[in-house]
């Protein structure tokens, strides 16, 4: 419990702390690995990263069903087929109602009154991601964050070739303050603020009804993530991600980590969008034998594809005892 | 932040050059930022408070304030609409960024659908056929009674739930109005190579056509009162030129809910009868 509330205060903006206690058990590995034979242990990495195979499944698994989800908006509309009617803001599939938390909270916040409809939605929509994991939206879903992975690599090529710096991280607690801001901004003006920049919202809207300029804010946001800040948005501003993430606290399905197996290397961390949530894969930090991966995740599964040694894994908590 | 390596806590040497270049870095990349965030965020409230002229907006809509509030954009009237009618805004429009419109001229609302689906369709009821009671609803903007729609005149239930009007017709070139000069009108209203569609009940009451794939032919020019949809909206009518010679032209009544058939259709250009968005009955 108190692990969670630490969890909970970093997807805040606080930084990762070392933990209070940690198990009997972890102890004893984390003891063990010190006392190994560091030639040893070398020869056992490499054989490891010469048998791991250079996967991409979960990515792959993800990009279709992002392009799936989001497509399937244009060709229901094109067609006229009716199965997924509306945008990523508010849709209707095959008649039920979906809607996007963050902007179901804006509007409520903004008009102050709440009809039926759109209580039916947002509960469907939050029950969906308490199954899913929170923010699993961002990125199975999210058609700004495939945009921003590959801003991401042009970025991350960029630094290599020292062409622009590398990161400068802004201060995470910056999303809080505009999640907080932008909700005050909603109920005090009446507009739904944030709706009106929501790159999300822009992008789905763009790929269901045609382009339109409001993409070119889509585009300066790009471009300061490529030349300035890697995932500046996604990590440091977008408050649809703290609000999924909140979801995503109670959700059971979640990515593991086994500390037994892992030569602490970081792969994991260099390709993850959000790495403060996986600190605790750093040498000496895990707290127990087996740690789940704090609300702040986005499911990704880029970690676990990166990972050599299959010391992360996706899990739904309590499912594997059922089995 | 949390990649950078803790200071030691006892002995604090000044920053490196280095450490201090990367703070000033971090700041003013976190000024960037906030800056060009908030700064798009609120420069959506320009074209709001700077509008030259209300948007006309699908039928059922609250009032422009409480309907960008409560708008979630997402376009679901859009794609139930039979003729394409509702276009959703661009970012000249703020605020009112990917909330639907609908350009009369262009694409009027002729309640093709009977039913007027997009408000079926709103899941936040921004369009709604019962606003909240606490709601105002302004002079003049609600309809004396539910409007008729002509083309199911003769069906059991034959009126639009509709209670307001979405604008008012209004004759505001008179001088360029044919029925005014006199004139018939021969050929396609619009030209050939206009897109807009409509319901012609004599052609199909269920599948509208292209404006240019109907051709007129009448001696006297009363395109807007033959299209009209709405019972009662608009007549015409002999009235009195300011220099006391009798003239004909089209009259708009209470009925008229604003939807723009009328714009749309007329064949001269620019429009003789133009819907004014949002406005109210005055009597």
């Amino acid at each position: 419990m108190r692990r969670l509330w630490d969890d909970v205060l970093v997807m805040f903006g606080r930084a990762p702390k070392k933990p209070a206690q940690i198990t009997e058990r972890a102890q004893q590995i984390h003891f063990h690995k010190k006392a190994t034979d560091k030639g040893e242990q070398k020869a056992l990495r490499e054989k490891m990263h010469a048998e791991a195979l250079k996967s991409h499944k979960w990515r792959n698994r993800r990009w279709a069903t992002l392009l799936f989800a989001n497509l399937l908006f244009t060709v229901s509309f094109y067609f006229d087929i009716q199965i997924l009617e509306g945008a990523l803001t508010a849709s209707r599939f095959i008649g039920f109602h979906l809607i996007d938390l963050n902007s179901a909270l804006q509007v409520m916040l903004a008009h102050k009154h709440i009809i039926v409809n759109l209580i039916i939605g947002t509960a469907t929509v939050f029950v969906l991601w308490l199954l899913f994991g929170g923010r699993s939206f961002c990125s199975w879903v999210c058609p700004y964050h495939l945009l921003a992975e590959f801003a991401e690599k042009i970025h991350v090529r960029l630094v290599a070739m020292k062409l622009v710096s590398s990161e400068q991280n802004i201060n995470r607690s910056l999303r809080t303050v505009f999640w907080v801001v932008f909700a005050l901004l909603a109920v005090v003006t009446g507009y739904t603020v944030f709706e009106s920049i929501s790159p999300t919202g822009i992008v789905s809207r763009a790929l269901i009804y045609g382009p339109s300029l409001a993409l070119l804010w889509v585009l300066a946001l790009l471009v300061f993530e490529v030349f300035f800040v890697r995932r500046a948005w996604c990590r440091y501003a977008c408050p649809i991600g703290l609000t999924y993430g909140v979801v995503g606290i109670f959700s059971p399905l979640r990515i593991k980590y086994k500390l037994e197996g892992c030569f602490h290397e970081g792969d994991c961390r260099k390709v993850c969008l959000v790495p403060h949530v996986l600190e605790t894969v750093i040498k000496g930090r895990a707290a127990d034998t087996e740690v789940a991966i704090g609300p702040d995740c986005t499911r990704c599964g880029l970690c676990v594809d990166a990972c050599p040694t299959g010391s992360l894994s996706f899990e739904v908590k309590g499912l594997s005892k059922l089995l | 932040m949390s990649d950078q390596p803790v200071p030691p806590k006892a002995a604090k040497p000044p920053p490196s050059k280095e450490r201090q270049r990367q703070a000033r870095r971090r700041f003013l990349r976190t000024v960037l930022l906030t800056g060009g965030v908030m700064g798009a965020a609120l420069s959506g409230w320009l074209p709001i408070a700077y509008a030259q002229r209300p948007r006309l907006r699908p039928p059922g809509a609250l009032d422009e304030h409480e309907f960008l509030s409560s708008c979630i954009k997402c376009g679901q009237c859009v794609q139930v609409c039979p003729v394409a009618a509702i276009k959703l805004a661009d970012l000249v429009d703020g605020f009112g960024v990917g909330v639907p419109f609908i350009d009369a001229r262009e694409q009027a609302c002729d309640f093709s659908c009977d039913a007027v689906q997009c408000i079926l369709a709103c899941p936040t009821g921004s369009l709604t056929y019962d606003k909240p009671k606490y709601m105002p609803t302004r002079e003049g903007a609600a309809l004396a009674g539910k409007p008729i729609l002509i083309a199911k005149e003769k069906d059991a239930e034959p009126t639009l739930n509709l209670r307001e009007r979405m604008g008012v017709a209004r004759l505001v070139r008179p001088e360029t109005c044919l029925a005014v000069k006199g004139k018939g009108f021969k050929g396609q209203a619009r030209g050939p190579a206009f897109e807009g569609q409509m319901r012609y009940m004599k052609v199909d009451r269920w599948k509208p056509i292209k404006v240019a794939d109907h051709p007129y032919d009448v001696a006297e020019c009363d395109l807007c009162v033959r299209e009209c949809p709405i019972k009662g909206a608009i007549s015409i009518e002999t009235t009195f030129a300011p220099d006391g010679s009798k003239r004909k032209q089209p009259v708009v009544h209470e009925p008229c809910v604003g939807c723009g058939v009328c714009e749309m259709i007329c064949p001269v250009e620019p429009a003789a009868i133009v819907i004014e968005p949002r406005e109210v009955w005055k009597t």
